[in-house]
């Protein structure tokens, strides 16, 4: 029994390798490019709302809270214009990073499944890709706090 | 004892059924496609003037079988059983259409095996005598299938180079005992193979295992090569998993070559039509062959064709829990009478 | 000048971003769920808030920024509020992502329709 297992698991390994050979690489060059040109891009559109928003005269922290729901808002209103898939395609991680990303992965599904209804459509299925960044974001900030509690206080 | 049965897996039909009529519905990028020339409907909006994709697909499966039934010569009344299938949870678009349609219904799930395993059934209901006339269809939609396997549609996400374009289009054929068309010969169906794969992004790799295995296993048990046929088509093993085949094949002592294709290379144009790996889905093997090899067959450019549709049986469960991709391959052997 | 500087500060971690979807078997949500929580260690052991300085928006606007925000939120109402400030702070300091998400999620949803991909 043990021996057939072994032998099964040893073909699916060298089925593995030998598949690995036959995928197609990706332009790494290319992606990376347009990832890097895209991403920056946005962070310089978020870098001019920062300074407009100083100009007229917003303190620190209001512009800290008020350029990322500026550019969930562009990120969310591309996402329904059925603009932000086709720069995704392009630019990869230079959308999905920026914080319009964010807005997107949550705008996509809110749209995909309004066929089902507001609540268990919209309203259930709107996190479920952005789910686990908050997940993990808010439990690990209260680690973060916690330890800093013991710790330094 | 069962008499029809030849070798492990397959059988072969004493009165063997004819394909008196087929129909093919495609999408909106199917019908731009290569083939374009050879389906009977091509949508103009992918919704199909229904409300949700799925109710879409639906229609088009309903659609197909409307119009085979009234190609052939027939009422839907005259249907004895529908064989059929899709790739959505519980089988909606299929249940529902059936709904509609009111023909003696067994619903099917072999992923993107499933036309022939209609065919499969359908055959076999005949020969075997309990039934005149059946019907067997499949469908699938790109949208309906990104939204339950993998993403929203408008998800800013990269597609993998490996990746597969669900395809959609519904194909209908409508099998009988009528003397007449390309007949149905032998069938051999398919063992569930998994040779390990988990990457979702590469399922012509992981279907390629159980392509082999039927192929190789019809060969052992009907004695017939690569040579006894003018085609030998696999559903959609797409580039990658058409190569891999090839070799699989090979090593096997059988050389496929010169007339081995895939029905999700002839689908689409990947270059032009940016589908990375190829066509994909129930309605891939559907359409191509209730289309074009249909046709082919009719006109006599193909004589003996062998088809091979092949389907990656996970689920989003299943790949989220880590499990391999298990794959199935069924095989059907089409002759035109004449030859 | 700081808008070359955001540039290149975004550009970067976005294609850091890339590399890992492109040479390793992560998806775009494994990428989110490790940046947003890197962006967060990192804020803690003080590395972090540097590259803000000097990269301003193209620190703060990329997804390591949303854990920046969420890790100086709960620094800052722990020292404010004690051990409560340790559950309410990373929420305080990103409440505005959050709820506009919310919102213009939900506004999005309502006015359009997915359209099939050519």
């Amino acid at each position: 029994m043990d021996n057939k297992k072994l032998k099964n698991l040893k073909k699916q390994q060298e089925y593995t390798s030998y598949v690995n050979q036959k995928i197609p690489k990706p332009n790494y060059l290319k992606n990376c490019i347009w990832a890097f040109v895209v991403g920056g891009l946005i962070c310089v559109l978020g870098q001019y709302i920062n300074n407009f928003l100083e100009d007229k005269g917003l303190s620190k922290n209001e512009i800290a809270t008020a350029t990322p729901v500026i550019l969930i808002f562009l990120g969310s209103f591309f996402t329904g214009l059925g603009v932000y898939d086709k720069l995704g395609k392009l630019a990869g991680a230079g959308s999905i990073v920026p914080i319009t990303g964010y807005a997107n992965s949550i705008v996509s599904p809110a749209m995909e499944f309004k066929r089902e209804g507001y609540i268990f459509g919209v309203g259930a299925k709107m996190f479920i890709l952005a789910g686990p960044v908050l997940v993990y974001g808010i439990g690990s900030s209260v680690v973060i706090g916690l330890i800093y509690y013991f710790l330094v206080l | 004892m069962a008499t029809k049965r030849m070798g492990k897996q397959t059988v072969k039909f004493e009165k063997p059924p004819s394909i008196i009529g087929t129909s093919s519905v495609v999408g909106l990028k199917e019908g731009e496609g290569p083939l374009r020339e050879y389906f009977d409907t091509i949508l103009t909006d992918d919704l199909y003037g229904e409300k949700s994709w799925e109710l879409a697909e639906s229609k088009m499966l309903r659609e197909a079988v409307k119009t085979a039934v009234q190609k052939s010569d027939f009422n839907i009344t005259d249907m004895n059983y529908m064989f059929s299938g899709d790739l959505l949870n519980q089988l909606m678009s299929t249940s529902f259409a059936a709904r509609d349609l009111k023909i003696p219904f067994f619903g099917l799930y072999g992923a993107c095996s499933t036309m022939a395993e209609a065919l499969s059934l359908g055959a076999m209901s005949i020969d075997g005598g309990y039934a005149d006339n059946v019907v067997a269809v499949t469908s699938s939609h790109f949208c309906s299938a990104e939204r339950q396997y993998r993403f929203p549609l408008e998800l800013g996400n990269q597609r993998a180079l490996s990746a597969q374009w669900t395809v959609t289009g519904a194909g209908a054929a409508i099998l009988s005992n009528i003397n007449t068309g390309p007949k149905i010969t032998h069938i051999t169906t398919g063992k569930v193979i998994d040779l390990g794969i988990k990457d979702v992004n590469n399922m012509g790799a992981a279907m390629a295992p159980a392509a082999m295995d039927t192929i190789v296993t019809h060969f052992q048990d009907t004695g017939f090569s690569a040579d006894s046929y003018d085609l030998i088509v696999t559903g959609d093993l797409g580039a990658i998993g058409k190569e891999i085949l090839e070799e699989l094949v090979l090593d096997k002592g059988y050389n496929l070559n010169n007339v081995y294709n895939d029905c999700g290379l002839l689908i689409f144009d990947n270059n032009v039509q940016d589908t990375h790996a190829g066509g994909s889905g129930c309605g891939c093997s559907a359409t191509v062959f209730c289309g074009y090899i249909y046709k082919k067959l009719m006109e006599k450019t193909y004589n003996k064709v062998l088809l091979v549709s092949t389907g990656a049986l996970l689920s989003t469960t299943s790949a989220q829990q880590g499990q391999s991709i298990p794959s199935i391959a069924h095989a059907i052997t089409i002759i035109n009478d004449t030859v | 000048m700081d808008y070359f500087r955001a540039f290149i500060i975004g550009g970067t971690i976005c294609v850091i971003g890339q590399i890992l979807m492109d040479t390793t078997k992560l998806t775009p949500a494994h990428i989110l769920v490790l940046f947003v929580t890197s962006g967060a260690v990192l804020t803690a052991l003080g590395i972090y808030e540097p590259i803000v300085k000097f990269g301003g928006a193209g620190a703060t606007v990329p997804l390591p920024g949303f854990g920046y925000a969420l890790a100086k939120g709960a620094i800052k109402y722990t020292k404010e509020q004690g051990i409560l400030g340790a559950f309410t702070g990373g929420v305080h300091g990103t409440a505005g992502g959050i709820a506009g998400a919310i919102f213009f999620g939900y506004i999005m949803a309502v006015i359009f329709t997915p359209k099939s991909k050519k």
